[in-house]
């Protein structure tokens, strides 16, 4: 909504209009106000189509492009000055032995080529002497080295007793040091203007195949769009995750931001389009492997995690809001465990199973492939028709049971009649239990921009169907049951015996409906929210956790969502009518944290607190009053009383520690990064890689692609040979308006159906004459991994390239179908391969290379 | 927001979204038009003896709001219709095609409402109807079986990891916040792991 | 006047995502007869084509396709060259124009088609004969016989919403505003506002289709590029109208639409004129079971 304000807006790796088309409402918006909307994509879409300008790219080139962005701004020194001497880490001093990939032909400084891994050693601030440390109370009485966040040897003992504030206090690190004038060569500034010296606008194109011109209007439009009085915004979605340099390419676009001081104002930021209705509540309440709730670390066998006050210390950082950590985890546990959570037995978190590696969706899958995995349960997930996804359905004949809860009868729920495997040869027991639709539920879900809306339950489901809530639940409280009654050599019984599970529903809740034993989604939401041990009264704002145990929280950054006003309990989630204020709507639904919609938004105000102009006015510091406000009544992500001029506090925790004009307040200094020192695996800064399949080298390093890129070398996986001449197409994969994700909620719907009734690639007619095919003919796309059979949609929409001089074509594919339902196709992920982000582990789905030929793939 | 019968003209007016031009609902209520002219009409039929109730498009993240209004009949509340929610700041009423379509994910003839198994080896479901607590006693079973077939209490270098590797719980990301929760929390419990959804994909 | 209500159509901000489509079959419950309030599987099958006419797979409006989204790819000045210089790709939802002077209504012999306190044009299926003389005197190809009805069908301003002081179904889902529905004078004028605020922005091919309000341009891309375009009245107005931003011909809506009857386009036309903007072999082999369809139907609606 916040896009309404902005002066440009740039889509790039995102096609909004059809991927979010109400969503793409306040863009347009400010479109009919007068800013400038810029698409940056392989394909002219429908986004183009709204668009004052489109800029073809190559796909999996946006760090070059994003990079001579940087170049352009700091080469001609259009970066916003004021801002980023405050806001960032521009005048941090980096290590002086860190080496750049200029320097090192693609690698930064630490790369070890046995392990394919960095070591950061090199990367990280200089900074003061660090305080003295008392000596840490351990059983041993010894004192430990080593800084908070980075593995030492483990402390014996248990949290019973300990001052985690004065623990924390005691592991504070020395001060990063800064150069203001910008002028030292270790600064972040200079080896920022070192590294990117060679992205200019002509090598832009060579490597983009962007035409020059093209990307210098880009530039100077987001440059005068910049500033005190104007703000310039980017959009992105999963245009920019699905590669193998995702995070960083999105870090990139930091940069940029960072640079032109659009963080934390109104009409700025990099907005995260996101593609599920609670994608970012699955991601908050997580339903990863390696998030617990509210983002805490789950506990690892490779980190010092070994017993709880272990765990604490390594993860509790002392010099950002990360400080509050023992409070967030003691209460998470105690929502879990319950009464018999106390601080005797370490609130019961080693009976917790830690990780042992990268326990991600592909690597699974690989492990599934070689029967190490024995069930699956799918809730509202479609395998059979993801990544690679012959190698998928394979695996999964290699199940001993398989439990999929959806709508319809989807791919996943019969892959066996589609595997390899004759199905008389696949032993996999399988069960489908149909699922309730939104509106036979109660529940919240947490959109885009992070604003929980708690929806309520309209109909009764039909049949069998019941809502996944209730599938956990009664698992749960089955599985409770069984162990209780024991279980000859179960090991670890602790955990399943105290996991709490109490969200029996209340009579009057079910009253109207045919369900009398649905739980209750109002008490885990309570739950999650956070509530006082004793008296149950929801907990207004995460400040109340506490690390004693008097309080349960499941998720931190939730709390607050459910609040205790004048004695009575209040829903911020609902949906009320009334409620409408404007592009901040405060009181519609909840955003967390803390009911702060837009992040740091210290940064709209100047170092001293006052608004960089008024057009852009935001949160600012009252001077008479003493404290920040924010007119809109957004929530002031920033220390309410905490004044502009307050000088940084060496010996201050958490957030204490940074001064006044320090809006990042989980970063450790405070600062935006525009060098991270810490927190990614593949470099502290972005830096342009080839795809893992490209057919060209890249232009800039000997190293062509991410070195660390995760990769899967299994049967079935087979990568296209790089810059090899057997798979010359570049193609991307997405998404169409029509459609969502493998189908499952559309394809089955017959106003949908017939809107995008069958697969299609779309090619331009240079390629389609090229290989005598015409409109609407049958092509197949080939890679080492199969073949995938789609209709020819031949359009000037898609044009070829000149990248370093030759022509590379690029076709777009939307991998919406499958083979079952009213509209059917052939799987679009037959042909793509598991590869993935060395950070997050997310695979390389927009950019791979192909081979298209005429004809249909089966006779 | 409290469900509503919607009774009277002054509720249908709610449904009334943007995309009205300088209209204000008052001066549509000042026309005068006659209600009873509206018999034969499909408003009439559709909407009286409804209950509305605000929830969220089940799509993509932007979050609109929807409208939905339900009959009850003979104890069993089925959807009439779905609509925009005006009332939404995020959507001011407007629907994708998806999102104007999520009725007919509910109320659509190739919905499954039964459960359905296959046996190991089978080449087609099982002709036999499963009752959810047939299907849930049998899947509580090899949940616990593979757990703890698979479980392992220390790791080789003898650290307590207490993970069971053989299981896997996919799929989240259209789910409710809770749904996640008790999907992270109870797996958790059990010593699973492999927990992920389609953040990562 | 100020009763009548319609809808004024920005193609300039339609982004082509056919959720007035979408909203239209659910409200208007396509089609009835059918246990549940939709179209059939089979029904569906029978057009599930893919047609490879850019992104618009329905093809045309019909009995039970109230409204339809037009696409034309103007990628360049013209589509068989490799010039791709103002690009732009043009997106257009069509409906009933519910038309001052309607030909439906005036060759209706029983009275089924009716013009309704709105200004609208409404259909009382339980009079209608199913005699289709409205079918070719529509010039805009819109109004379409029903095989399962026996009747004639089409968009009739969701007359069951406006009764109950409710907008128009379509215009309500629309993510952009592209469609707005409220008083045809209040619309006139967003409509002036809109075409003059897009000139001033150097879109100088903005125009209003259905009224003359005075405004002239100039196509600033596609085919026509540098010819003249000006507003249109078209058969004493159109109560649903638009803005568009080339000729009218390039969305398959006639110039100078008039009464008599026989003078119309009909909805294959539509397809035609893309087909021959599109310039791509194959496409006319794909259209061609369609367009036998509804030469078939029209033969029909003519006799």
């Amino acid at each position: 909504m916040d896009l309404q304000n902005s002066d440009a807006i740039v889509f790039m790796g995102s096609n909004m209009a059809e991927c979010h088309p109400v969503g793409f409402k306040w863009p347009m918006k400010a479109k009919a106000k007068g800013a400038t909307l810029i698409h940056v994509d392989p394909r002219f879409t429908r986004t183009s189509a709204m668009c004052d300008q489109y800029v073809p790219i190559r796909s999996g080139t946006d760090i070059a492009f994003l990079g001579g962005l940087v170049n352009y701004i700091l080469t001609n020194k259009k970066h916003f000055e004021e801002y980023v001497l405050s806001f960032s880490n521009a005048a941090t001093l980096i290590n002086a032995g860190f080496k750049d990939t200029e320097e090192n032909d693609g690698f930064f400084s630490g790369y070890n080529a046995q392990t394919r891994a960095y070591d950061r050693a090199t990367w990280q601030y200089q900074t003061s002497k660090a305080p003295e440390r008392v000596p840490e109370p351990s059983s041993t009485g010894e004192t430990k080295e080593g800084g908070v966040g980075t593995p030492t040897q483990p402390v014996a003992g248990s949290v019973k007793g300990v001052n985690f504030a004065a623990l924390v206090a005691n592991r504070l690190p020395g001060v990063p040091l800064q150069d203001k004038t910008l002028n030292d060569p270790n600064t972040v500034f200079q080896i920022l203007k070192r590294h990117y010296a060679r992205y200019t606008p002509e090598m832009v194109e060579k490597i983009c195949g962007t035409p020059k011109e093209l990307f210098i209007k880009v530039a100077d439009t987001l440059i005068a769009n910049s500033g005190r009085d104007k703000t310039s915004a980017f959009v992105y979605a999963v245009g920019w995750t699905q590669h193998t340099t995702g995070v960083q390419l999105i870090r990139t676009a930091g940069l940029v931001q960072l640079l032109l001081g659009n963080i934390g104002r109104p009409g700025g930021g990099i907005m995260a389009l996101r593609g599920h209705a609670s994608i970012q509540g699955s991601t908050d309440i997580a339903s990863l492997y390696n998030i617990h709730p509210g983002y805490l670390n789950v506990p690892d066998a490779a980190k010092t995690h070994d017993t709880l006050l272990n765990y604490i210390l390594t993860e509790t950082q002392p010099t950002s809001f990360w400080s509050n950590t023992p409070a967030y985890v003691v209460s998470q546990l105690k929502a879990w465990f319950g009464d018999n959570a106390t601080a005797d037995n370490d609130y019961l978190y080693d009976t917790l199973p830690k990780i042992t590696g990268d326990h991600s969706h592909l690597p699974v899958m690989v492990e599934m492939s070689q029967g190490k995995i024995e069930g699956m349960i799918l809730t509202g997930q479609n395998p059979a028709t993801s990544l690679n996804a012959g190698f998928q359905r394979n695996a999964m004949a290699k199940l001993k049971w398989l439990v999929v809860l959806d709508f319809f009868e989807t791919e996943s729920s019969v892959f066996w009649k589609h595997a390899d495997a004759d199905p008389t040869d696949i032993k996999t027991e399988v069960f489908f239990l149909p699922a309730a639709h939104i509106a036979e539920k109660d529940g919240s879900m947490t959109q885009t921009q992070r604003t929980i809306q708690f929806h309520k339950k309209a109909a009764d489901p039909p049949g069998d169907a019941r809502s996944d809530l209730f599938f956990w639940y009664d698992l749960g409280l089955r599985l409770k049951k069984l162990y209780a009654a024991g279980r000859p050599g179960a090991k670890n019984l602790d955990g399943i015996k105290n996991m709490t599970l109490d969200y029996a529903p209340d009579p009057a809740d079910v009253a109207d409906w045919i369900h009398k034993d649905e739980p209750s989604a109002l008490k885990i939401f309570k739950e999650i929210n956070g509530y006082d041990y004793k008296t149950k009264n929801p907990l207004n704002s995460f400040a109340n956790l506490a690390s004693d145990g008097s309080t349960a929280c499941g998720a931190w950054i939730y709390t607050g969502m459910l609040q205790l006003v004048n004695g009575q309990v209040v829903n911020r989630g609902e949906m009320l009518p009334g409620k409408n204020d404007g592009w901040v709507s405060p009181n519609w639904g909840w955003a967390w944290p803390a009911n702060r919609h837009q992040l740091y938004n210290r940064a709209s105000a100047d170092p001293a607190g006052d608004p960089w102009s008024a057009k852009k006015k935001y949160t600012y510091w009252d001077a008479a009053a003493k404290t920040w406000k924010n007119d809109a009544g957004d929530g002031i992500d920033f220390t309410l009383t905490k004044a502009p001029a307050t000088p940084a506090n060496a010996t201050g925790v958490g957030v204490a520690f940074h001064d006044g004009a320090s809006p990042f307040l989980l970063k450790k200094d405070g600062k935006g990064w525009l060098f991270a020192y810490e927190g990614l695996s593949d470099g502290p800064i972005p830096t342009h890689y080839e795809p893992w399949e490209s057919p060209v080298k890249n232009l800039l390093y000997k190293q062509d692609r991410n070195p660390i890129t995760k990769i899967y070398d299994v049967p079935g996986n087979k990568y296209n040979e790089f810059a090899g001449t057997q798979f010359p197409t570049v193609i991307t994969t997405y998404r169409l308006t029509e459609h969502h994700l493998s189908g499952t909620m559309t394809r089955w719907l017959p106003w949908l159906a017939e809107l995008m009734p069958e697969l299609f690639v779309e090619i331009s007619p240079e390629l389609a004459k090229e290989k005598d095919i015409a409109n609407g003919e049958y092509l197949r796309v080939i890679t080492e991994r199969g073949t995938t059979e789609a209709r020819a949609l031949v359009t000037k929409r898609l044009r070829p390239l000149t990248v370093n001089g030759a022509i590379v074509h690029q076709v777009g594919m939307p991998w919406h179908w499958g083979y079952q339902g009213i509209a059917t196709g052939d799987v679009a992920n037959n042909v793509t391969s598991f590869v993935a982000d060395p950070n997050v582990s997310i695979h390389e789905g927009k950019a791979f290379t192909c081979r298209i030929e005429k004809g249909r793939a089966r006779a | 927001m409290a469900m509503d019968t919607v009774t009277s003209r002054r509720q249908f007016l709610k449904l009334t979204g943007i995309g009205t031009a300088g209209i204000a609902a008052a001066e549509l209520g000042g026309l005068g038009f006659d209600l009873a002219f509206a018999g034969q009409r499909a408003a009439r039929r559709k909407l009286e003896g409804t209950k509305q109730t605000a929830s969220i498009c089940p799509y993509c993240a932007v979050g609109c709001g929807t409208l939905i209004n339900a009959k009850t009949e003979n104890g069993r509340t089925t959807i009439v219709n779905i609509e925009g929610n005006p009332d939404s700041p995020i959507s001011t009423g407007s629907l994708c095609p998806k999102g104007a379509a999520t009725f007919q994910l509910a109320v659509n003839p190739l919905r499954k409402d039964k459960i359905l198994h296959r046996k190991a080896g089978a080449t087609d479901w099982d002709t036999e109807p499963m009752t959810r607590d047939q299907a849930m006693t049998r899947i509580t079973q090899l949940y616990a079986d593979s757990r703890d077939a698979t479980f392992v209490e220390k790791d080789a270098n003898g650290k307590l990891i207490n993970q069971s590797t053989g299981i896997f719980a996919l799929g989240g990301a259209t789910n409710d916040n809770e749904e996640n929760y008790l999907i992270a929390k109870v797996n958790r419990m059990m010593g699973v792991v492999r927990i992920e959804n389609q953040a990562r994909i | 006047m100020s009763d009548l209500r319609g809808m004024f159509v920005d193609t300039s901000i339609c982004t082509g995502c056919k959720a007035c489509q979408v909203a239209c079959k659910q409200w208007n419950e396509m089609a009835p007869g059918v246990p549940l309030p939709m179209e059939d599987e089979a029904a569906v099958r029978e057009h599930r084509a893919f047609t490879g006419n850019s992104y618009d797979n329905t093809g045309h409006l019909s009995a039970t396709n109230w409204r339809h989204v037009k696409f034309i790819e103007q990628i360049g000045p013209d589509q068989t060259t490799a010039d791709r210089s103002d690009p732009r790709w043009l997106m257009m939802s069509d409906s009933c124009k519910h038309c001052v002077q309607a030909g439906c209504l005036e060759v209706c012999p029983t009275g089924a088609l009716y013009r309704t306190q709105f200004g609208s044009v409404d259909i009382h299926q339980d009079v209608c004969i199913g005699c289709r003389y409205c079918v070719g005197a529509c010039p805009f190809g819109v109004i379409a016989f029903n095989q399962r009805t026996g009747r004639v069908n089409k968009c009739i301003l969701c007359q069951d919403r406006l009764e109950v002081g409710m907008g128009t179904a379509c215009a309500k889902a629309c993510p952009t505003s592209s469609l707005t529905f409220g008083t045809v004078s209040d619309l006139q004028a967003m409509a002036n506002d809109r075409v003059k605020a897009l000139h001033a922005r150097g879109q100088t091919d903005a125009y209003i289709y259905g009224w003359d309000l005075g405004n002239t341009g100039t196509i600033t891309a596609g085919p026509n590029k540098g010819s003249a375009v000006k507003d249109v009245e078209v058969v004493g107005g159109l109560n649903v109208f638009y803005l568009l931003l080339d000729k009218p011909e390039v969305y398959g809506l006639p110039a100078h639409a008039a009464l008599p009857q026989r003078n119309f386009v009909p909805s294959a036309g539509v397809a035609l004129i893309t087909a021959a903007v599109l310039g791509v072999t194959g496409l006319a082999a794909f259209r061609r079971n369609r367009m036998d369809e509804n030469a078939a139907a029209t033969v029909e609606g003519g006799a």
